[in-house]
């Protein structure tokens, strides 16, 4: 288990939540604890509430999105609902599924110190935190270049950029790959995994394509009708007999394991890449 | 049938999108185009609505020219369901969104509310019928582009990106829709980069880098070309992985995790 003595950064108390004109809550009595430095995969079907529950993480619930509201949500040990937007900004980066939505400056640095001149950070501290923010993304070389110029992928990492100059301890990212090419969004997981090991950054993601990030996650939670209903380590929920009932999508070449494992032709074990698989079930890579 | 002949695009700012693509897609045929961001597989579905037209070549549907083809006549042969939906909603309601084309295709009343009702019930948003478009899931507002192309019975289907935001139910279901489709004879284009996908469907797949074609074939050979894909940074799907890491493996790859299994476990008793 990692980091057993660390903090948890996210707590979710008994949240419920119901948005003004619906009859139903959106999220219902959920729970949650993520330890500083996990990475923990959301996921469910459309409409469980996913969205709503990160507009409470963010703040816009309830400080834009009104309603009724119980329970508590705290970041790093301060709750939401008594911060101000500017003070969490600052704690929770926010990663749109479309970069489009959030890259709307002249130039790839004006873009990524966005938020810092928000906040008034000094030049000095700006430049430095901007510097940074660019290598770890690995987009030095288009610091001058049009952010409209660029790929699919160049903008979802100047966005990412963005997010990571506030040096937030707690960034959310929103089905992050859905709009990448697949050899693209690989290298995203990898980023992710990669600055959860050099700065210790807490990531929650909601994803429906399973199949690359079930191999960083330290945990996958499963929601449904607003409510939790799976949680374990991704070879747990996985395994389980629930997730494809929720509209989990168990990648093709787990449910072969699955199978495999049930039937006792290979023994029980986590999860295994395609290549792994390959060689448990008799084979050896040609 | 779709024809491309040597077509070239070049967008008003000088990128050139495709470079002398040649293509031709049989009626009836289920075609995916592939590739990187950026390779041009959106101009070039584009190029079939008569949209964008080549800047140099031609894009011919069922042999006429979509350079001297009016737009109002292929979009009722062509129906797109575009990347992103909120281009293409406008109506009040999700059942006049539904009705709008139909009407003005000039069906009949009777046939408009027939088809408003199955294309709901079809993709499951019945619920919504009163409610206005805006307040639409990602999702939901795929489906209903998907659900007002269909109820106007066009030859081609084309959807660019239909995945995205959809859950592995909804994903499965539009794998039965495809196949729906493919059974009525449609012709079927689907843009996407979600490989897991489209290999149950099992397409004619095209690869498509830098506005070139450079791979063409049905994917259950297609998809064992692991250096191609990866020029094209297109990864192959997990089962074709487990298939070629097998010393001992079948003529072709499995297309479900149940033929995967079957193989393995007899493989073992030998």
């Amino acid at each position: 288990m990692r980091g057993g003595d660390m903090a948890d950064i996210l707590e979710i108390d008994g949240l419920s939540f119901r948005y003004p004109d619906s009859p139903k809550r959106a999220v219902e009595d959920f729970q949650l604890t993520v330890p500083e430095g996990e990475i923990v995969v959301l996921a469910g079907p459309s409409g469980c509430g996913k969205s709503t529950l990160l507009r409470a993480v963010n703040g816009l619930i309830p400080h834009m999105y009104g309603g009724d509201y119980s329970g508590d949500v705290k970041v790093g040990g301060a709750s939401v609902k008594e911060s101000g937007m500017r003070d969490l900004a600052q704690r929770v980066g926010f990663l749109f599924q479309n970069p489009e939505n959030q890259i709307f400056m002249f130039t790839v640095e004006r873009d990524v110190a966005f938020g810092l001149e928000n906040l008034g950070v000094s030049r000095g501290d700006m430049r430095e935190r901007v510097d940074e923010a660019m290598r770890l993304l690995g987009i030095t070389d288009l610091a001058l270049r049009a952010p409209h110029e660029l790929s699919d992928g160049q903008k979802q990492r100047v966005a990412l950029a963005g997010v990571l100059a506030m040096r937030p301890k707690l960034v959310i990212l929103d089905e992050p790959t859905s709009l990448l090419d697949p050899k693209t969004a690989a290298e995203l997981v990898g980023l992710v995994a990669r600055l959860r090991k050099e700065l210790g950054t807490t990531f929650v993601v909601v994803e429906h394509r399973l199949d690359l990030l079930v191999k960083v996650a330290d945990r996958l939670v499963v929601m449904s009708e607003g409510r939790k209903v799976l949680e374990g380590t991704p070879s747990e929920v996985l395994f389980g007999d629930k997730a494809e009932g929720y509209g989990v999508a168990v990648p093709a070449v787990t449910r072969v394991q699955k199978m495999l494992v049930r039937d006792g032709f290979i023994p029980r074990g986590g999860l295994l890449t395609p290549e792994e698989l390959a060689v448990a079930a008799g084979g050896q890579g040609p | 049938m779709i024809e491309f002949r040597e077509v070239s695009f070049v967008h008003q700012n000088g990128v050139k999108a495709l470079d002398g693509v040649s293509l031709r897609i049989e009626s009836g045929e289920t075609v995916a185009v592939v590739g990187e961001n950026g390779a041009g597989k959106t101009t070039l579905v584009k190029q079939v609505t008569g949209l964008l037209k080549p800047t140099s070549g031609s894009v011919l549907v069922d042999g006429e020219d979509t350079k001297s083809t009016s737009t109002a006549k292929l979009s009722r042969k062509v129906g797109v369901a575009f990347q992103n939906p909120d281009h293409q909603l406008f109506s009040e309601s999700v059942e006049e969104e539904m009705a709008f084309a139909l009407r003005n295709f000039g069906f009949a009343p009777a046939v408009v509310q027939q088809r408003v009702a199955w294309g709901l019930e079809l993709f499951g948003l019945e619920e919504y019928r009163k409610s206005s478009p805006l307040v639409l899931s990602g999702g939901e507002k795929k489906r209903l582009t998907l659900a007002c192309i269909l109820a106007w019975d066009p030859d081609v289907v084309i959807l660019d990106e239909p995945t995205v935001g959809q859950d592995s139910i909804q994903k499965e279901k539009l794998v039965g829709t495809i196949g729906m489709l493919r059974s009525a004879g449609k012709t079927v284009v689907v843009v996407s980069h979600d490989i897991e996908f489209l290999w149950p469907v099992q397409p004619r797949v095209v690869v498509m880098k830098s506005g070139r074609v450079v791979g063409d074939g049905p994917a259950r050979t297609l998809m064992l070309e692991r250096g191609l894909l990866e020029t094209a940074r297109v990864v192959q799907p997990q089962l074709v992985e487990l298939y070629q890491g097998l010393k001992r493996r079948p003529e072709e790859p499995f297309v479900d995790p149940l033929e995967a299994r079957r193989w393995v476990e007899e493989a073992a008793g030998r």
